[in-house]
């Protein structure tokens, strides 16, 4: 659905009557859209470690912060996915990471990782992130959260940081393909149109500190 | 018969309205005294759920003075009547005013409630008069009516 004018306006209006002054911290810390993200040494389902290094003669990698419980995980699961089995072959594997404390959510347990990996057959390595540094380096804050990387002489630079698409509920009723389109602009060595995006989901359970 | 009579008067009885953004926003007015705590929130969020006793605890307390307590559920439309009403009427919530936001694309609205909120729920608005206050909060009682009362005063 497109906004129409008046809807804007009416928002802006609103914006502009009630905006004062922001309080709030969730100015993310993390990586940015053209510096450098972090590499990482993350435990596999598998039990095997896995480094971005391990990528090296990739052209780039889809990270995406995502769980086993989410309900807006679950639902792009099939997404996620399906992003593999496209741009893998393209140099651009799908790398999941499981960011949340399991003490909270029992579900997202390495175990059950394992056996959520194991239903789904994922395609991909689905590292848990046990000291959640990850995502506090990357600026991850929800599930799914995705990371478009490219891998540059300078590093893994990040073009493409939000949402998978811009329907959560409904894969058929999808209009913008946020990920697919920032990744086919890499590979085509543009700038995506859309390099960041919003999107409601799951909060990563933080440790208690 | 029966059945459908039930299924009226429960629509009737809603407690939960379905809203799109500029209806929400309409509820919320700038020019009055009024201090809004807007909450959004979702049946499947956990910490959300976790908190809400919280909110409607505030909005009993201040249910004399002017202050308006609404629970924005980012439930999917289709489930209003099956998930949210069901789980509304079992925790027997009746001070706070409960909609569902229907506004599809969250990319395109997100920015609108409050340009840092990053879109992970639960996540609260304070409004009054021209003040805001926005953050992806998790309450207990005694934070939320603490925030509340210094917003309220001015002090944040």
């Amino acid at each position: 659905m497109r906004l129409g004018l008046t809807r804007l306006s009416v928002a802006q209006f609103f914006l502009a009557i009630l905006v004062v002054g922001q309080i709030a911290s969730a100015s993310d810390d993390g990586v940015s859209l053209g510096s450098v993200a972090p590499d990482f040494k993350l435990r596999n389902i598998d039990g095997k470690m896995v480094e971005l290094a391990d990528f090296k003669d990739q052209k780039g990698a889809i990270i995406v912060f995502t769980c086993n419980h989410c309900p807006y995980s679950i639902k792009y699961e099939d997404r996620i996915i399906a992003l593999n089995t496209q741009f893998a072959p393209k140099g651009y594997p799908v790398i999941a990471i499981n960011p949340n404390d399991p003490v909270k959510v029992p579900e997202d347990s390495f175990e059950n990782m394992k056996v959520r990996a194991r239903e789904k057959k994922f395609t991909f390595p689905y590292l848990v992130d046990e000291s959640q540094e990850v995502a506090k380096a990357y600026g991850a804050t929800r599930t799914p959260h995705v990371f478009v990387v490219s891998n540059t002489k300078e590093g893994w630079r990040v073009h493409y940081i939000g949402a998978i698409d811009d329907n959560a509920s409904s894969a058929d009723a999808v209009e913008s393909f946020f990920v697919r389109d920032a990744v086919n602009s890499v590979l085509d060595g543009k700038v995506p149109t859309t390099s960041f995006t919003k999107a409601i989901g799951c909060t990563i359970k933080w440790k208690n500190k | 018969m029966i059945q459908f009579l039930l299924l009226v008067m429960g629509l009737s009885f809603s407690r939960v309205e379905e809203v799109n953004l500029r209806q929400l926003q309409s509820r919320i007015l700038a020019t009055s005294d009024t201090t809004y705590v807007v909450n959004f929130w979702a049946t499947w969020c956990r910490p959300c759920i976790e908190e809400l006793p919280a909110f409607e605890a505030l909005s009993r307390k201040y249910s004399k003075e002017p202050v308006v307590v609404i629970l924005v559920s980012l439930d999917q439309p289709q489930d209003r009547l099956t998930k949210v009403e069901p789980f509304i009427r079992r925790r027997g919530y009746t001070e706070s005013c409960i909609v569902l936001l229907n506004e599809p694309k969250p990319h395109l609205w997100i920015d609108k409630v409050d340009s840092s909120w990053s879109g992970s729920i639960p996540a609260t608005l304070f409004i009054r008069g021209n003040r805001r206050l926005f953050g992806e909060f998790q309450f207990s009682e005694t934070q939320l009516d603490s925030t509340f009362q210094s917003f309220r005063e001015g002090r944040q």
